[in-house]
C-alpha cells in the first residue's frame, strides 16, 4: 500500500506532462516518452538483476531483441504456405491466428498479437532459464563477457536470418490490440493513449519491483550482492534467487521490445547491438545501482534526449562519457550527489578557507 | 546432536581434514583449538556445506550434513557466525538481522518481528544502530550482529569461527560473556578459536587440532591444565614447584 502511494507523485507527473505539452503545443514530445518509457522498462528490470542481485548483463538488449522480433515475425511472416502442417493447423484451433491482408492486398495468415506477445515473452524467459542456469555460476568480469556472448549471438542471429529479415528488420508489423479501442501503434491518432499505455506499464513493473526489493526477496537479493557465501550461510538459495531475478529481467526486457516494436511498426537489428546493452548498464549505473528511483528517472531521461537526437552522431559516445563521468565523481549514483561538496572542490574558495574544514 | 566421523575433505588436490570425528551434545559449549592452518576453519565450513567432503560423515540430529546443499543447512537449526564476521556491509543492521530470520519464511512476520526484539534485548547498541549500514558499525558491534543474525534463524547448534579476530582484549571478553550467557539460554555453541584460553575458560569440552588431525580431546579444564596444550597453545611452561 505505501508502495502504491510513492508512485502517486509519478503518476501525477505523467498526467501533468500530458497537460502541459497538449496546452504548449508540443505534443510530439509524448513520441519520446512513450519511446523512452519501454526502454525504462527494460532498465528497471536490469536495475533489480544488476544493482540488487549484483549480477551484470551485457545483453539485455538480447532479450529485448527477442522479444521485439519474435513478436514481429509472427504478427508478420504468413503462415499461408504451411497451413496445412499440424502445428498450424493446432495453433489455428487454438484462436492464434487469423486472416488479415497486407498492404498490397494479398491475404496472410498471421498471429495475432496478444497470441504472438505471449509466445515471444515465453521464449525470451525460456532463453534466459537456458542461459542463467550456466551462465549465473560466473562472477564478476566473467559473467560480463558471458553475457556479452549472448548479446553478440542475438545481434548475429538478427542480422543473419532471413526470416527475421536480415540486415532490414521487419517492418510493417501491425497495431497492437490490447482491447477494443485501446491498441499500441504509431498512428498519428493513438499517441496519447499509447502514451499512457506505455507509462501505465512502467508504472506497473516499478510498482511490482518495488514491493518485491522491499520484501525479504529483495533482502536476500542484496545479501547475494554481498556475499554469495555469506548468503549461502544465511540459508538463501543463491542459485535459484539469482536464476529468477534473470529471468524476471529477460521477461520486463522482453516485453519492453514486444509493445516498442508495435508501437513502431517494425524493428531492426540494432535494437540487439552490444551499444544497446551497454548503454543500459550504463544508466543503471548512472541511477545509482541498487536504486529503482534513481535508474528510473535517468533512464527517462538520458533515453528521451538521446531520442530527440539532443546528442547527434555522438549518441553512443555520450553513453561512455557518462559512464566515466559518474564512476569518478558520483559512484553511488546521481541522485547521490552532494551539492555543497561539489561547490567546495570549484575553484574560488581561498585554500586556507578549505583546510579549516579539515 | 552433532556427530562427525571420520571426516575427510580439502580444496582440489589439497587434503586439509584427515579422518576427523567429533561430536557435540545439546546444551554445551564445545571448543576446537589449534594453530593457523590446522583445519578448524575448513571443519567449520565443511560441516556447513561450504567446502566438499571427500569422506565421513557429519550427523546433525539425524542428517547428514554433508550430503546436504549449503542453502539448505540453516533450516535444519545449524547455524555458522562466519569468520571476520561477514556481514552485509551495504544493508542496515536491521535487514541483516531480518536476513539472518530468511529461512522463517513460513512461521509469519509476528516471529521474526519477536526474534527482532529478542535480538535487541540481547544486544542494546544494535538497537540503537538499527537503521545504520553494518559496513559503519566497529568490529565488535559487527561481530554482535553476526552472532545476531545467526540467532535470528532459531537455531539449536550455532557454529563460530574465531569470533575474537581483530578485536580489543575487552571486546572478546564482552563477546565470550554473550557466548556463555547463550549456553544460559539453552543454546548448543561449537566454538573455533585461536585464543585458547579464553576459549577453553568457558567452554565444556574441547578439542585440539593439529595439521587436519585431533590430537587430543576432554574436558574444557583437563585441556587447560594438560602439560602440551599449554606449552603449544598457551604460551607458558608449567614450572614444576620444588
Amino acid at each position: 500500500m505505501k508502495k502504491i502511494l510513492s508512485i502517486l507523485p509519478l503518476l501525477v507527473a505523467v498526467i501533468g506532462l500530458h497537460i502541459l505539452t497538449s496546452a504548449t503545443d508540443t505534443m510530439y514530445y509524448l513520441t519520446q516518452m512513450t519511446m523512452s518509457a519501454y526502454y525504462s522498462l527494460l532498465i528497471i528490470g536490469l536495475c533489480a538483476l544488476m544493482g540488487y542481485a549484483g549480477q551484470i548483463s551485457i545483453g539485455h538488449a538480447g532479450f529485448f531483441a527477442i522479444g521485439g522480433y519474435i513478436s514481429a515475425a509472427l504478427t508478420t511472416r504468413s503462415l499461408i504456405p504451411y497451413q496445412d502442417s499440424f502445428l498450424v493447423k493446432l495453433f489455428d484451433s487454438a484462436g492464434f491466428l487469423f486472416v488479415g491482408q497486407d498492404i498490397y492486398g494479398d491475404s496472410l495468415l498471421v498471429f495475432t498479437p496478444w497470441a504472438a506477445c505471449g509466445i515471444a515473452v515465453l521464449t525470451a524467459a525460456l532463453i534466459a532459464v537456458a542461459i542463467g542456469i550456466p551462465v549465473l555460476k560466473l562472477k564478476g568480469h566473467y559473467l560480463a563477457m558471458a553475457t556479452l556472448g549472448f548479446g553478440i549471438i542475438v545481434y548475429r542471429i538478427a542480422l543473419a536470418t532471413e526470416y527475421f529479415g536480415e540486415a532490414d528488420g521487419i517492418s510493417e508489423v501491425p497495431a497492437f490490440v490490447l482491447l477494443p479501442g485501446l491498441s499500441v501503434s504509431g498512428s498519428f491518432g493513438d499517441r496519447v493513449q499509447n502514451y499512457y499505455i506505455a507509462w501505465g506499464l512502467l508504472l506497473i513493473g516499478m510498482l511490482l519491483l518495488l514491493n518485491l526489493m522491499d520484501s525479504r526477496v529483495g533482502r536476500a537479493l542484496r545479501g547475494i550482492h554481498g556475499s554469495d557465501e555469506a548468503a549461502d550461510a544465511m540459508g538463501v538459495n543463491t542459485a535459484r534467487f539469482k536464476l529468477q531475478t534473470f529471468v524476471l529481467s529477460a521477461v520486463f526486457a522482453a516485453i519492453a521490445g514486444v509493445f516498442l516494436t508495435h508501437y513502431n511498426g517494425g524493428i531492426g537489428p540494432s535494437e540487439a547491438g552490444v551499444m544497446k546493452s551497454v548503454r543500459y548498464v550504463a544508466i543503471v549505473a548512472v541511477g545509482g545501482m541498487a536504486n529503482l528511483w534513481g535508474t528510473l528517472l535517468m533512464g527517462i531521461v538520458l533515453n528521451f534526449f538521446s531520442l530527440r537526437g539532443s546528442f547527434g552522431s555522438y549518441d553512443d559516445a555520450v553513453f561512455g562519457l557518462i559512464l566515466i563521468l559518474i564512476m569518478l565523481f558520483a559512484p553511488n549514483g546521481i541522485l547521490s550527489i552532494n551539492i555543497r561538496s561539489c561547490l567546495r572542490l570549484l575553484p574560488g574558495r581561498n585554500k586556507a578557507d578549505r583546510e579549516g574544514e579539515v | 546432536m552433532l556427530k562427525i566421523r571420520n571426516l575427510q575433505s580439502g580444496y582440489g588436490k589439497i587434503r586439509v581434514l584427515k579422518h576427523v570425528s567429533m561430536h557435540v551434545d545439546p546444551g554445551e559449549i564445545v571448543t576446537i583449538i589449534g594453530a593457523n592452518g590446522a583445519g578448524k576453519t575448513t571443519l567449520l565450513s565443511t560441516i556447513a556445506g561450504l567446502v566438499k567432503a571427500t569422506t565421513g560423515e557429519a550427523d546433525f540430529k539425524g542428517t547428514n550434513t554433508l550430503k546436504v546443499k549449503a542453502d539448505a543447512i540453516p533450516a535444519l537449526g545449524c547455524v555458522m557466525v562466519p569468520e571476520g564476521r561477514q556481514v552485509f556491509a551495504a544493508m542496515t543492521v536491521e535487514e541483516n538481522l531480518l536476513l539472518g530470520g530468511h529461512v522463517l519464511q513460513k512461521q509469519g512476520k509476528q516471529v521474526l518481528a519477536d526474534l527482532l526484539q529478542h535480538q535487541y534485548e540481547r544486544f542494546p547498541i544494535l538497537r540503537d544502530r538499527r537503521e545504520q549500514l553494518a559496513g559503519t558499525l566497529s568490529g565488535g558491534e559487527q561481530q554482535m550482529l553476526a552472532i545476531g543474525r545467526a540467532l535470528m534463524s532459531k537455531p539449536s547448534l550455532v557454529m563460530m569461527d574465531e569470533p575474537s579476530t581483530g578485536l580489543a582484549p575487552l571486546i572478546v571478553k564482552e563477546i565470550f560473556q554473550i557466548i556463555v550467557r547463550l549456553r544460559e539460554e539453552g543454546n548448543t555453541v561449537l566454538l573455533v578459536e585461536q585464543n585458547a584460553k579464553a576459549a577453553l575458560g568457558i567452554a565444556d569440552r574441547g578439542y585440539v587440532m593439529e595439521t587436519g588431525k585431533i590430537i587430543l580431546q576432554g574436558p574444557a579444564e583437563d585441556l587447560l591444565a594438560n602439560q602440551d596444550v599449554q606449552r603449544a597453545y598457551l604460551g607458558r611452561e608449567r614450572t614444576e614447584k620444588q
